[in-house]
């Protein structure tokens, strides 16, 4: 068994599981952390980002200008931003059966895998991660592809000229397989690939294993994986959450008895309390617009925002921000608020129970139909005559580098009356700002990670106790910046098997058992005999039959009769030689007892010595060794063979034949 | 005029009276009957408390021949059958049994009918079925402990073999039970040894009386037992002996014993450690010990070196709270309490503190780490109970000296620290309390209450930075909770009002405006939480700070300069009434000092005649009752202090509030009005006479104008409609104070010849006759425009000094009355019986 590990970054996984003849890949997550390293592109033309002076080398060698943009005192690639993708050199990725997504964040590579490298295996995924993750895609696509860009940059990218780049250029990794995004036809033909599945369904692959998908907590459809056979299981547990927010709540009982736990996708911001930060977003929202500061959360069009919606419904009055606007900007903010209302079956059972009601399972319905709450598709059209301040704006991207909120960063960036908020935790807030400063605006930070933190990790792994953890070398060690937070990382026994990117690992793990059936008639005709108390003993004579992964024992044929020529011999058919079987043996020679037999025996020399794996008797005068161990007992004598075969029938007596 | 009162007799309860013993056979019959069942054990238990008190005001021999209903429900009990007897009343009889032998002569006169030892002795209730049940034993050992008063009842305990019952039950099931047994133990011990000559104690054990003989032998037994809850079970009952008995006789008693607790110490680990603890304690305090010297320092010093940290804690604070205790001992206790903070210390590499008390290695230390490192609760429980120990002794006299303040401060800053992830130690150590601390509401909690109490007695302000950085962070933190956030407002609180400064500096010193300009900031954002009870705690800590600190000029300008004024203003209108309350008191504050200019040129144009209209709009519609006492709260303030408002036009000020809380169904909101009557006409008619005949006289100030005037004034504004309604208010505290300043006015006017006395004119009368009615609850119809001569005749004529006691009673002493207790029981059996009757 092994774990071909293909992405590095611990909430982004892509890894791939070689189990009993399938091959698996696990999640397919896009970094795109990459793409801080590109000047934002701006939906309006800004004089600002248009002027930045052009990058030159220390000796003022300018022939990068063109392409690296220096913005107080970082660069910039000047260039359509382009995406980390997971490794394809590491193994043939046409070999994979399968794609197993666990959420919507994690199947954004999904179109460069299935449309680039001859996948032609089955992709399975919840119903609301496949309708979210298409709106993930779309947006991201849609944002990119409305602000075409002439230029695109490859000079840097040359390894001899990206060693003369300083940092963060110089360290990116990988930077010749960075892709640029794909497009919609890619997008529709990869989730074409997609088949639906629901939590505890079990999906038979090939007959060797079975895969079922769990519910996660963590985001509308998020789930959590089992892959297993009949004697082994594996546990695939992706983003989870145990906190109550809009998902149906996370099952931990299934996850019990793995031999194998794979655990990705904790959160990333582990000192981060939700909740508090959820206060600080609101307060912080409050005191910038009673100032008359308008507000600017980078968000993605789904997840956190239905519950940030949701405490602002709750807020807003209390607060007396009834009278200032929400405004979500997103070419799939429609869809998207609209399908949170849809998928009451995939809710927490708070929000299914509104449904009999019938009320819509999120309050957001009632900001839109009380016009607190409005949404459009980008800035151009009816946001511009609508567009009322100090107000309150929720928009993409969180990278600060495509997407709407480019806009509005121009826009507010320059007053300290106005306030971003950053709540997703993907991006470094300090590196998404890097080319929009000199900023005027505040900054608040909250990010919401809603996903397992290391104290719930702990717990969740005393409970499910599995033999092995995998995770990301990330986890075991605390995060670098808060080196002597020794509770910041994973801590069980045994202690986790790490991984990093294009490593791959060995699983501790062996097979040890398969299921075979017998064949009723055959099971018929087996004569088992009691060796000791419940346990019974049986020889049997049969061909084992193995298709599709699975192992059937039939009766043995007939002995050949002359056939009358009409029936065609068939292959299987044929007789395998069957000798004369010698009786089995059973039982464990206790050593004291065969010395006293050896005595009476007239042997009177025997002396016993123990080894490491069992005792020898030794029989000095005779020059004859007698070798006991576990599985095994070995008569060394010279060529006298009476005596062999009388010590023979001695060992013989002690066990049982059948 | 007079008004009606109900007569009860001052000692009603204490006598029999005839009308009680009337009923008393009927209660006895009822009792007896075990087809009728009582109701509840509160009625029995307010019978037992009567006859507790009929008996201790007089002769239970004559109670019990003057009423022999009483013997015979005891007898009665006696001969139903055991399965009969309800446990109730069985439990009832064994403690009215009791309360009746508490007497030598009555005791004797039960004593003949044998119906004590049928009661108490081991052929009755103790061998019955009902003893399973926990009341019965309860009431068995209730009514021993009221029968062992004298030398009789001592004896009948020490032949009827109850000690040996009393034995067993110290580990009944039931902790009450067994609690009780303990004690009766003690009580027994403690009145077998009064019984002895009261001349100097013989040391030698057989001279000790029969019944004390048994006890202490029993509790040697036990001590030497290898069962823990024998162990628990005799130190319990010799910790409540130590005490509460502080004869001589102890002495010995502890010189006999002292070798077998001793000896628990070696042990390991030491059985029933915790009440080892208590009983060490329980002897250091008894005066009897504070000159001697029994050993009892040197068992403590050894107890305290092998207990686990956690154990040792409570008995370290105990020890250095006894006066007496050696300078030795108590150094040793202190190390041993201050322990696991100088590990923290030590582990997050802070300076060691004072050379002293951690220069030496402690003993102990290692174990301390131990358990600080060993899981999270223990750290945490430990950390807890320090921080609460530390905090109880800060404040006593005889803390010890040199108190290290400077440790402690650095010790509950670096704890703090941790809680909030921000201490960055590079010991591994340091890194796992870290882990074990991170994000700990419950050590932040007690972190901030100690730290809290520690700005007393800060000679050093250099500390103020580190402290003040500490509460910042917590205060900042979003992942504080609403407690956390509670208690940091209130350490901040005590630490900016109660730190000194440097004595060459003005105002606030050097920290607190650069404090207070990084605390405004956040002070704002948490007024804008989301969660209300952060909202308020920052209001309150506003109003606070600014109640002390509202005249200065550093404070004024950063007050102003940010937005929390605008802030508090907006929160009048919070959803919240708690917060809406705090937003009232913060507002008024915020105004009596003139600060609320920001406010007023930011979008509140009407400014402070704004927030005048403003709180009287939340006086009258608020549909919650603590903004509105919070509004009459304040506006009592502001007349009181003059307020510029309200002196602008004092007279439409207290008519309009008057008006509004005269209709309020908050009774406290009407109290509150009163108030602000009081103080209106303290400062129309001059304060009120001292009652105190010794109080310094102040010399009198002569009202502004002359009284007639005043009292005109006062009719017109509807004052005195407004208290003589109150005077019937159905709430009696509304109803006293309205008393109180009818009374201060009958007082002031008293002088007032000048008026023509009005006889009884028709108006008059028809004053009283709407007195009357409002009285009788018809409080419709108006007073009506007074004049003062009528007012003046109407005080005169109300008794209100009668009513004024007659308020000051309990409101519910007419239902109190014995004879009420005895109908109420026998009518509760008669509507059952009825509900029976239904049910066939």
């Amino acid at each position: 068994m092994k774990l071909y590990c293909l992405s590095g970054h611990p909430t982004l996984p892509c890894n791939i599981l070689k189990f009993k003849s399938t091959t698996i890949m696990l999640d397919c997550g896009l970094d795109m952390t990459s793409t801080l390293n590109f000047l934002p592109l701006p939906l309006v033309q800004s004089p600002r980002l248009c002027n930045l002076p052009g990058w030159s080398l220390k000796d003022g060698n300018a022939f990068l200008d063109k392409e690296l943009k220096e913005c107080s005192g970082h660069v910039f690639v000047d260039s359509v931003p382009e995406f980390c993708l997971p490794e394809t050199e590491l193994i043939d990725l046409s070999t994979v059966d399968v794609i197993l997504i666990s959420n919507y964040h994690c199947m954004m590579a999904l179109p460069y895998i299935t449309e680039h490298t001859g996948f032609t295996g089955t992709v399975y995924a919840t119903e609301p991660t496949v309708q979210i993750g298409r709106l993930l895609m779309e947006e991201l696509v849609n944002f990119i592809e409305r602000v075409p860009k002439a230029q695109s940059a490859s000079l840097w990218k040359n390894k001899d000229i990206q060693r003369l780049l300083p940092s963060p250029l110089k360290d990116a990794v990988e930077v010749s397989t960075w892709r640029r995004c794909y497009t919609m036809q890619e997008v529709n033909s990869a989730l074409s690939k997609i088949q639906l599945v629901g939590y505890s369904q079990k999906i038979e692959l090939f007959g060797a294993v079975q895969v079922t998908p769990l519910s996660s907590g963590y985001a509308l459809g998020s789930s959590n994986w089992i892959i297993q056979s009949h004697y082994e299981k594996v546990s695939y547990v992706s983003g989870s959450s145990l906190l109550t927010t809009h998902p149906q709540p996370m099952d931990q009982a299934s996850l019990k008895n793995s031999d194998v736990l794979v655990l990705t996708g904790l959160t990333q911001i582990p000192t981060a309390n939700p909740d508090g930060m959820v206060g600080e977003f609101c307060s912080n929202l409050a005191l910038t617009v009673r100032n008359g500061g308008n507000v600017l959360v980078p968000c993605y069009p789904s997840g956190v925002i239905y519950d940030l919606l949701e405490c602002l419904y709750q807020y807003i009055d209390s607060a007396g921000l009834s009278s200032i606007p929400f405004y979500f900007i997103s070419p799939v903010a429609n869809s998207s608020l609209e399908f949170s209302q849809i998928f009451a079956e995939w809710l927490c059972h708070n929000k299914q129970s509104k449904v009999y009601l019938p009320e819509p399972p999120f309050p957001h319905a009632e900001l839109i139909q009380t016009n607190k709450l409005k949404h459009y598709p980008s800035i151009h059209g009816d946001f511009s005559n609508d567009f009322r301040q100090p107000c309150v704006v929720f928009t993409g991207h969180p990278s600060l580098r495509f997407g709407d909120v480019v806009h509005f960063m121009e826009l507010w960036g320059k007053s300290s009356l106005n306030t971003v908020i950053f709540t997703e935790p993907d991006f470094s807030y300090l590196e998404a700002l890097a080319p929009y400063q000199p900023l005027a605006m505040k900054c608040i930070y909250c990010p919401i990670d809603t996903r397992l933190n290391f104290i719930q990790v702990s717990k969740l792994l005393k409970e499910v106790q599995p033999l092995h953890v995998v995770c990301p070398e990330q986890y075991t060690q605390p995060p670098p910046a808060q080196s002597h937070r020794m509770d910041l990382m994973i801590d069980c026994q045994p202690p986790p098997m790490s991984y990093r990117r294009a490593e791959v690992l060995a699983l501790p793990f062996k097979r040890r058992y398969e299921k075979i059936e017998i064949m009723p008639e055959l099971a018929d005709s087996l004569v088992p005999m009691e060796i000791k108390p419940g346990i019974s003993l049986a020889t049997v004579s049969a061909v084992l039959h193995t298709k599709d992964n699975k192992h059937v024992l039939q009766p043995p044929p007939r002995p050949a009769q002359p056939t009358s020529g009409k029936k065609r011999k068939r292959v299987s058919d044929d007789v395998p030689d069957c000798k004369v079987l010698k009786p089995l043996l059973s039982g464990s020679i206790p050593v004291e007892q065969f010395v006293q037999t050896l005595e009476k025996h007239g042997f009177s020399d025997v002396k016993v010595e123990d080894t490491a794996k069992g005792h020898i008797v030794l029989l000095q005068e005779a020059e004859t060794l007698i070798q006991i161990e576990e599985d095994s007992t070995h008569i060394i004598c010279d060529s006298d063979e009476m005596l062999r075969v009388r010590l023979r029938d001695l060992v013989l007596k002690f066990l049982q034949k059948f | 005029m007079r008004f009606s009162h109900v007569s009860c007799a001052e000692n009603c309860g204490l006598i029999m009276d005839p009308e009680c013993s009337r009923l008393l056979p009927a209660l006895c019959a009822v009792l007896a009957d075990p087809s009728q069942a009582v109701a509840d054990d509160t009625c029995l238990e307010k019978l037992l408390d009567w006859f507790k008190t009929v008996t201790e005001a007089g002769s239970s021999l004559l109670l019990l021949q003057e009423n022999p209903c009483l013997v015979d429900l005891l007898s009665h009990v006696l001969d139903l059958k055991p399965q009969d007897v309800s446990p109730r009343v069985l439990s009832f009889s064994l403690c009215l049994a009791g309360t009746f032998a508490a007497q030598e002569d009555c005791f004797e006169y039960l004593q003949q009918g044998q119906l004590l030892l049928g009661l108490f002795g081991e052929a009755g209730p103790l061998s019955w079925a009902a003893w399973s049940v926990p009341t019965v034993r309860s009431g068995w050992i209730r009514g021993l402990r009221s029968l062992a008063r004298h030398p009789s009842g001592l004896h009948f305990l020490g032949d009827s073999g109850a000690l040996d019952a009393l034995f067993s039950l110290q580990g009944d099931s039931s902790l009450f039970v067994a609690s009780a047994a303990s004690q009766l133990l003690v009580h027994v011990l403690a009145l077998s040894m009064q019984g002895k000559a009261a001349g100097s104690p013989s040391p030698q054990g057989s001279a000790w009386p029969t019944c004390a003989q048994k006890i202490v032998d029993h509790v040697e037994a036990c001590l030497c037992s290898t069962a823990a809850p024998q162990v628990t079970q005799a130190l319990n009952v010799l910790t409540t002996t130590f005490g509460r008995c502080h004869s001589p006789w102890t002495e010995v008693l502890w010189g006999q014993l002292s070798p077998l607790v001793a000896h628990l110490l070696e042990s390991d680990p030491i059985p029933a450690a915790h009440s080892l603890v208590d009983l060490l304690l329980s002897v250091a305090r008894s005066p009897v010990f504070a000159s001697a010297d029994c050993g009892l320092w040197e068992t403590m010093a050894r107890m305290l070196s092998c207990l686990s940290p956690t154990q040792a804690g409570p008995l370290a604070l105990g020890t250095l709270k006894v006066q007496h205790c050696p300078q030795a001992l108590k150094s040793q206790a202190f190390k041993i309490l201050l322990q696991p903070l100088v590990c923290i210390l030590r582990a997050t590499a802070q300076a060691p503190g004072p050379p002293g008390l951690l220069d030496e290695t402690t003993e102990g230390g290692s174990m301390t780490v131990d358990t600080l490192l060993s899981s999270k609760s223990a750290c945490v429980g430990l950390l807890c109970q320090t921080l609460a120990h530390l905090e109880e002794l800060q404040p006593l006299p005889q803390r010890p000296l040199p108190w290290p303040q400077t440790l402690l401060v650095e010790a509950a800053v670096i704890v703090l620290q941790l809680c909030d992830g921000l201490a960055a130690p590079s010991s591994s150590e340091g890194g796992r309390l870290c882990g074990a601390l991170a994000g700990c509401v419950r050590v932040q909690r007690a972190a901030l209450d100690f730290l809290g109490t520690l700005s007393q007695g800060t000679s050093s302000w250099e500390l103020m930075p580190q402290v003040f950085a500490v509460l910042l962070e917590t205060l900042e933190s979003p992942a504080s909770s609403p407690t956390v956030l509670k208690k940091a407002f209130q350490a901040t609180l005590r630490w900016l009002l109660d730190s000194p400064s440097p004595p060459t500096c003005l105002n606030l010193g050097p920290h607190a405006p650069l404090f207070l300009k990084e605390l405004f900031p956040v002070l704002q954002k948490r007024l804008c939480s989301p969660c209300w009870e952060v909202r308020d705690s920052a209001l309150e800590f506003l109003t606070h700070l600014t109640a002390c600190w509202g005249g200065e000029a550093d404070f004024r300008e950063v007050l102003l300069a940010s937005e929390v004024p605008k802030l508090t203003w907006q929160l009048l209108r919070d959803p919240e009434s708690y917060v809406r309350a705090s937003a009232v008191t913060a507002m008024g504050q915020l105004s009596s000092q003139g600060l609320q200019a920001a406010s007023e040129s930011s979008g509140h144009p009407e400014g402070q005649q704004g927030l005048v209209g403003e709180l009287l709009h939340i006086l009258s519609v608020d549909s919650e009752g603590f903004p509105r006492r919070a509004v009459a709260r304040v506006f009592t303030e502001w007349l009181r202090d003059s307020h510029a408002d309200v002196t602008r036009d004092t007279q439409w000020f207290v008519a309009t509030v008057l008006q509004m809380v005269s209709r309020d169904l908050d009774w406290e909101v009407r109290a509150q009005g009163l108030e602000l009557v009081q103080v209106f006409l303290a400062q129309t008619l001059g304060q009120p006479n001292p009652n105190c005949p010794y109080a310094v006289t102040l010399p009198k100030v002569t009202p502004p104008s002359p009284l007639p005037e005043v009292l005109r004034t006062l009719c017109q504004l509807h004052i005195f409609d407004f208290v003589f309604r109150a005077l019937f208010d159905c709430d009696r505290p509304v109803a006293q104070k309205a008393c109180d300043l009818l009374l201060f006015l009958k007082d002031k006017t008293a002088p007032c010849r000048g008026l023509q006395e009005p006889g009884d004119s028709s108006d008059v009368t028809s004053v009283e006759a709407t007195l009357q009615r409002w009285q009788a609850g018809e409080q419709g119809e108006p007073l009506g425009n007074l004049e003062p001569e009528e007012v003046l005749a109407a005080l005169r004529s109300m008794d209100l000094k009668g009513l004024q006691s007659r308020l000051a009673e309990s409101s519910d002493h007419v239902e109190k009355s014995p004879q009420s207790l005895l109908q109420d029981v026998l009518a509760t059996v008669a509507v059952l019986e009825e509900n029976v009757a239904d049910c066939y």
